[in-house]
């Protein structure tokens, strides 16, 4: 008896699940294996549960595979992903290429006027935004207070080059294991390109001119490319070619580097005590500065953008917005902790005081971002947009061609004068190839 | 291996005697000895420099970040912490079903095509036969990205894209110009007679080539096998660029652990670790044949 009642009910409950999971919309998401990412995909239970007509179906892959893998998906109109992550490089040239789906019409809940400006600014066309910040991040110094102290030097607000190579020199003892200065030297557009652009913006130098004719024979290139093979030669790590983010990363939690200057983002890191020997050793100080302020550090956003190719527009831009908004924002603080925030995006997160708490670099950070304008970042006027980079799809090739040169002349295969004229080369071949240039 | 330490057990006592005879007054079994125990060192030397980072791999999956990225030592306290994570974060049993399925699936597709076509090379043979073996060949000196688009193309086309059945058909196409190759060689030792006996008593091609042919050359048709299927699983360029997230195998899932930004490598290590133990596992289980296989043929 109990049987027969019990079979309509578990029939209804059969029926209504299978609605339910036919009802529900599987978006594919892809993204790259950084920490703050990780933390949005172990949220996905959350985020289901407030949407139950959407499932999310997770692509993580190493940023330039992950680069690599979504350029062919979105240029041949593939339609394998409904969300990507792109960065400020990516976002205005895909979008002037129609290949992604606007995002002018966002609830008003959203509050689109609480993201920090320059980061909107980086992810829109003709003032239309196509992709939804979902971290940002600009450069700064970060330094040993310990070893400041110990030799009695005092950081000031606004330090320059000339005194960072002084303090490294000072602080340079290999034989105790401390490297003066660390900096990312290993080749890639994204990699010792991106800190090298920023010195060379310092120095004054700039890309190209306002006619695309490439400048990297120029004076202000000679000075920083000098300066900085002089500098990471003299007071840098041995190998320092094999170096990027993560290398100088574990470097500097090891307590092996005086000086380190790169992502604000690493700050976070270096403020875990699980992974890092010197979080109650830290200092901060903006990025080091030698002929001009401009461009003296980078700009960067992760961003969650449709492709206009994807089918699930509707369900692509709930997630979207969710992943990007205060709420999220305050999910990650109350569930993972709030150095965990994703930094650099809104207002509201640097208000908080929860998070000026546990974050006391916050406000560095806050304002290099503020700071730091991609269409005005070069002392002489420049064509292009971008920091760190120029925001043309031949950068890519340029950016990292070069970066191996730039390489060559740390690792003593080449002299400056030597890198540098071949960059300047190799640049106005790919120029004139690509219809810049006559 | 077999018949490689064959060799050397039979080349040694022959050098040691030669050694004996230029230096007399020195005891033979001292220099035989000396020289074996020289090779066997040098043998182990050149293993542990091959199993090194295999086995460091290993041990960084036992630790924590932060003892991962310190000054390298055997000593620490292991735990199973990156595996529980990356257990949590990637269902590695979806990747793993999508290698094996591709991997083996590739293989029987790539033998099933090859091994007519090789017999028919190696028995049959016309003028064009060594340009067409050739040709096959040349298909693999060209780099894969340069034929990327137009296969994304075709497969966005046939809707082949994230499916385990399009990653086989292009495993299999990669790895058929290798299997065609191996074949024909193991094939072209076989004596004709042998197939000419069998259709003395009226086999036909179709019996020849199942009751003569693939009995006779077992090892070689299985090395062959196995090498398509390491090849298959390790390959990662095809595997990352034509999946998403339904048909993506352990490749894929390695690479969703490698990061530019931040600490991974104790994540990485096990990660790698779970990828490459089952063929680890395959290939200790199956290296005789193996082995047999690669040496098929070379002492006659």
């Amino acid at each position: 008896m109990k049987f027969t009642r019990a079979l309509p009910l578990a029939g209804i409950a059969v029926v209504g699940a299978t609605a339910t999971a036919a009802s529900a919309e599987t978006i594919t998401v892809a993204t790259v294996n950084n920490n703050d990412m990780v933390i949005m995909q172990s949220l996905t239970s959350e985020f289901e549960k407030a949407h139950p007509n959407i499932k999310l179906d997770w692509v993580v892959l190493e940023e330039n595979v992950l680069r690599q893998r979504l350029t062919t998906d979105i240029a041949t109109g593939g339609g394998q992903f409904d969300v990507m992550t792109i960065g400020t490089y990516e976002a205005p040239i895909w979008a002037e290429r129609g290949w992604l789906a606007e995002l002018n019409d966002l609830p008003e809940e959203y509050q689109v006027d609480d993201l920090l400006k320059p980061v909107r600014d980086g992810l829109s066309q003709n003032g239309t935004l196509h992709a939804l910040p979902f971290y940002g991040e600009s450069s700064m110094m970060f330094y040993r207070q310990d070893l400041f102290d110990e030799a009695g030097i005092e950081v000031p607000e606004q330090p320059s080059w000339e005194e960072v190579r002084d303090w490294a020199s000072q602080l340079h003892n290999p034989q105790e294991g401390t490297y003066g200065i660390c900096l990312r030297g290993k080749p890639g557009w994204g990699e010792n390109m991106a800190f090298v652009s920023t010195l060379v913006n310092t120095y004054g130098g700039r890309w190209f001119d306002m006619d695309w004719n490439p400048q990297l024979d120029s004076q202000a290139w000679q000075e920083a490319i000098s300066f900085y093979v002089d500098l990471l030669n003299n007071y840098g790590p041995p190998g320092a070619t094999s170096n990027g983010f993560n290398e100088n990363l574990a470097l500097f939690s090891r307590g092996n580097c005086a000086i380190w200057v790169d992502a604000t983002s690493a700050a976070g890191k270096l403020y875990g005590a699980d992974e890092s020997k010197v979080s109650d050793k830290l200092g901060f100080a903006p990025a080091p500065v030698a002929e001009t302020p401009k461009g003296s550090h980078w700009l960067w956003s992760w961003a969650l953008a449709i492709p206009s190719s994807s089918e699930k527009q509707d369900a692509a831009k709930t997630f979207v917005t969710w992943a990007t908004s205060q709420d999220y924002v305050e999910l990650v603080g109350e569930t993972k902790g709030w150095t965990n925030v994703p930094p650099g995006t809104r207002e509201s997160t640097y208000e908080n005081p929860r998070y000026q708490e546990a974050a006391p670099f916050a406000d560095f950070v806050l304002n290099a971002i503020r700071d730091a304008d991609p269409n005005d970042s070069t002392l002489e006027p420049s064509p292009y947009k971008g920091v760190q980079f120029v925001g043309i799809p031949e950068f890519q090739s340029i950016g990292t061609q070069v970066g191996q040169m730039v390489a060559s002349a740390l690792a003593g295969d080449n002299t400056v004068e030597q890198a540098l004229q071949a960059a300047q080369t190799a640049t106005e071949r790919t120029m004139k190839r690509a219809g810049y240039l006559d | 291996m077999t018949t490689v330490r064959n060799k050397q057990l039979s080349s040694t006592p022959n050098a040691g005697l030669a050694t004996a005879t230029q230096a007399p007054g020195r005891p033979l079994v001292t220099t035989v000895n000396t020289k074996r125990l020289l090779l066997t060192a040098l043998g182990w030397v050149v293993a542990g420099t091959i199993f090194f980072p295999i086995f460091w791999m290993v041990l960084t999956g036992f630790k924590t970040e932060a003892a991962a990225i310190a000054d390298p030592s055997l000593i620490f306290s292991p735990t199973l912490d990156s595996y529980i994570e990356v257990q949590q974060r990637a269902d590695y049993f979806k990747f793993a079903m999508n290698s094996v399925v591709v991997a083996f699936g590739s293989t029987l597709l790539a033998l099933l095509i090859a091994i007519p076509s090789a017999y028919s090379m190696a028995f049959l043979p016309t003028k064009r036969t060594k340009g067409t073996l050739l040709w096959m060949l040349s298909t693999k000196m060209l780099p894969p990205v340069g034929v990327l688009v137009p296969i994304y193309l075709l497969f966005r086309d046939f809707g082949l894209l994230d499916t385990r059945t399009g990653l086989t058909i292009v495993y299999t196409l990669m790895n058929l110009p290798i299997v065609v190759w191996m074949l024909y060689t193991f094939f072209k030792d076989l004596p004709k007679d042998i197939l000419e006996a069998g259709r003395m008593d009226g086999a036909s091609t179709f019996q020849e080539v199942i009751f003569l042919l693939m009995p006779l050359t077992l090892p070689g048709i299985a090395s062959t096998g196995l090498l398509s299927v390491i090849l298959s699983w390790n390959e990662a360029f095809w595997s990352l660029n034509l999946t998403s997230s339904q048909a993506a195998p352990l490749t894929a899932y390695i690479a969703s652990f490698s990061s530019p930004e931040g600490l991974f490598w104790a994540k990485l290590s096990a990660a790698s670790t779970m990828a490459i133990a089952p063929i680890l596992v395959f290939g200790w289980l199956t290296q005789k044949q193996m082995v047999r296989g690669l040496t098929f043929g070379a002492v006659k």
